[in-house]
């Protein structure tokens, strides 16, 4: 154990692997500065380029950018009223109303300080769970593994702000697409059209520049608004009175880092749930409810806290089961699976030295925030002023090179065209893209637990049930699948008798 | 651009029978009652659920919400024309990236989209000339990704 804690510190504390933490870092932190460009885009982006990498380096620059830019998403939130990601939305108006009054430091300052604080807190909670639930998952046969899939999906689709129905057809046009190719449990090409190239499967990577680099920049070039304007550009010391802040707000600190974590573990459900439905908490737990919207901090300190502990969360069901828990490890997955790194509770048995260099990362991660942060803050006004018609080709053309990365072909190219489309009419129609997403990572695994299941049980469906790990698994799925179904009856039935 | 719900569901609905119509052609697994067709099969089959029930919504809500209803953008020659030059742009790289080459063709995606942008002119050409340089030696010097030269001889 601690020999691989040794090797976890060599792994990480390695010139070529601290280089591209830094770099991106400021990758990371640029990215959620700009409006427009997202947490998810930035891994997107970025997974052409670890393709190249070993396997921790690679996971460090997904782990590292997406924690940068989830803060750096405060940024703009509270100089233009936009958000830099969508993570921040939440409290964006209240970060605003702050700068108004002449705030501008304490709010950027507590969404440095407590999204850290959060950040740190998921990578407790993940550092302490993660072995042990790898410990239970080494028990599991395929058909817990089938209910894990299937708890994990009904969770992406029940969990969100989007219609239930348009989600779970997303997320049926994801497990469809991950059907695609030779790789089933016969051999057998499906859906190939004779093209060689689609034998192979579609390829994730040139699927997801697709979905969140490409839409976003057509949403870009149609979106009709009037250029950004900055709110001020004085911004004094952001670390000043964050202490003061610290010991009034540990309790709503606490309570969003765990909400945060939890939401984080929930499949589907990431950053910007977290965020949301702290500040919701947050305003209904405060002692003064009334003073938010016009400028006041609480609600700033627990959900930015949020959305960084929910980044560490998602990991954990990531690392565990390969089941992702947001959009990006469900990008990160499908690194991991490249490297030769498949997720999964034996990872924890035979090279746990990547785990905890992975646990690393997210320490690490999280305490270059506070100095790097603070230099984005004091550079933001030059960086919100860089030309976005300018960024966006430039973009672009990278989503290109990208795509075509993967496998060297232009076939790569024309996926990420399809899918950039395709994400954008969804998304304009009100399909939320990232249980998509998950059921292509996670279609491949659910087919093949089922196909094994079916054989080993000779045809015989109750023994999905029979085992009791499974059976509990079963009954949570079902109670998440029918819970809408059944308080709808419900209110039904009882507005029938009334 | 929004769709009605009930078109949208046609267009899913048509899929998944087209699914479910192909994978009665698979074969089974040997000595197995199942094969590859089972779960694109069971799939379909829920999304095809799913589709008509987007249809019964979107036709009891068919007074509100219109066939089509075009978006702002599309009412704007000049956000159509970005969003065309836009997907034009990857279109034309699939089409002729192996013929021009990954330098002209990323000068010619720069150049449209920076005008279509409105861009400074001056900045647009010095730009639309360097940038695909630099990416192009990023990606092929350093990660030795083969973008292809096209046209142009071997210059690094």
């Amino acid at each position: 154990m601690l020999h691989a804690y040794a090797q976890a510190f060599a792994l990480v504390f390695d010139p070529y692997v601290l280089t591209v933490i830094l770099c991106s870092a400021l990758f990371g932190l640029f990215v959620g500065c700009i409006p427009g460009l997202t947490a998810t885009m930035a891994t997107a982006l970025l997974v052409p380029i670890t393709f190249f990498m070993p396997p921790v380096p690679a996971v460090a620059a997904i782990v590292t950018a997406t924690a940068m830019a989830i803060f750096s998403g405060d940024i703009p939130g509270a100089l233009l009223r936009i958000p830099g990601t969508p993570a921040s939305a939440a409290y964006t108006d209240e970060a605003y109303a702050m700068t108004k009054k002449g705030q501008a430091e304490i709010a950027l300052g507590a969404g440095l300080v407590f999204s850290a604080i959060g950040g740190l807190f998921g990578t407790a909670v993940m550092i302490t769970s993660a072995p042990a639930l790898a410990e239970i998952a080494l028990k599991f046969s395929d058909y817990e593994y089938f209910w894990m899939v299937v708890l994990g999906l009904a969770g992406a689709v029940f969990i969100g702000n989007s219609s239930i129905l348009k989600a779970s057809m997303s997320l049926l046009l994801g497990l469809l697409v991950a059907c695609v190719g030779l790789d089933n449990p016969a051999g057998f090409p499906r859906f190939t059209f004779g093209n060689a190239e689609l034998t192979g499967g579609i390829s994730l990577i040139p699927m997801m520049v697709g979905m969140f680099a490409v839409s976003e920049i057509l949403r870009f070039v149609v979106h009709m608004d009037p250029p950004l304007k900055l709110a001020t550009e004085k911004i004094g010391n952001v670390f000043k009175g964050m202490w003061g802040l610290l010991v009034k707000y540990k309790w709503p600190l606490v309570r969003g880092s765990a909400l945060g974590t939890v939401i984080g573990i929930q499949p589907g459900s990431g950053a910007d749930m977290a965020s949301w439905m702290s500040y919701a908490m947050s305003k209904k737990f405060s002692k003064e409810p009334e003073k938010f919207g016009t400028g006041h901090v609480e609600g700033i300190v627990e959900s930015g806290a949020a959305n960084n502990s929910s980044l560490a969360g998602a990991w954990i069901p990531a690392l565990v089961f390969g089941i992702p828990g947001d959009s990006i490890t469900a990008i990160a997955i499908g690194v991991l699976y490249l490297k030769g790194m498949n997720p999964g509770p034996t990872l924890f048995v035979n090279n746990p030295q990547n785990i905890y260099a992975i646990f690393l990362v997210f320490i690490l991660a999280n305490l270059i925030m506070l100095p790097l942060g603070w230099l984005t803050i004091k550079a933001a006004k030059n960086v919100l002023r860089l030309p976005r018609n300018i960024l966006m080709p430039t973009i672009l053309l990278f989503c290109i090179v990208g795509s075509f990365a993967i496998n060297n072909t232009v076939f790569g190219v024309l996926l990420t065209l399809v899918f950039g489309v395709l994400a954008f009419v969804l998304e304009e129609n009100g399909f939320p893209v990232a249980p998509a997403i998950l059921g292509v990572v996670l279609g491949q695994m659910m087919e093949e637990n089922f196909i094994k299941s079916m054989i080993k049980s000779d045809g015989d469906v109750t023994a999905f049930v029979t085992r009791p790990i499974a059976m509990w698994l079963a009954i949570a799925t079902f109670v998440i699948l029918f819970w809408p179904v059944a308080t709808w009856l419900w209110r039904r039935v009882f507005r029938v008798a009334a | 651009m929004k769709f009605n719900d009930a078109l949208l569901g046609i267009v899913f609905l048509a899929l998944s029978v087209a699914v479910l119509v192909t994978v009665q052609s698979f074969p089974k697994i040997p000595g197995q009652s199942i094969g590859p067709g089972a779960f694109p099969g069971l799939i379909a089959a829920l999304l095809a659920g799913c589709s008509i029930a987007l249809i019964w919504r979107g036709w009891r809500e068919r007074r509100t919400q219109p066939l089509v209803s075009m978006g702002a953008w599309l009412g704007s020659p000049r956000h159509m024309l970005n969003f065309l030059v836009a997907v034009g742009s990857l279109a034309f790289y699939v089409l002729a990236a192996d013929k021009l080459g990954f330098l002209i063709c990323g000068t010619v995606i720069l150049l449209s989209l920076f005008f279509a942008l409105r861009v400074k002119p001056q900045f647009a050409v010095v730009l639309a000339v360097l940038l695909p340089v630099v990416i192009h030696l990023i990606f092929y010097k350093l990660l030795r990704v083969p973008l292809p030269w096209g046209v142009l001889p071997v210059l690094w």
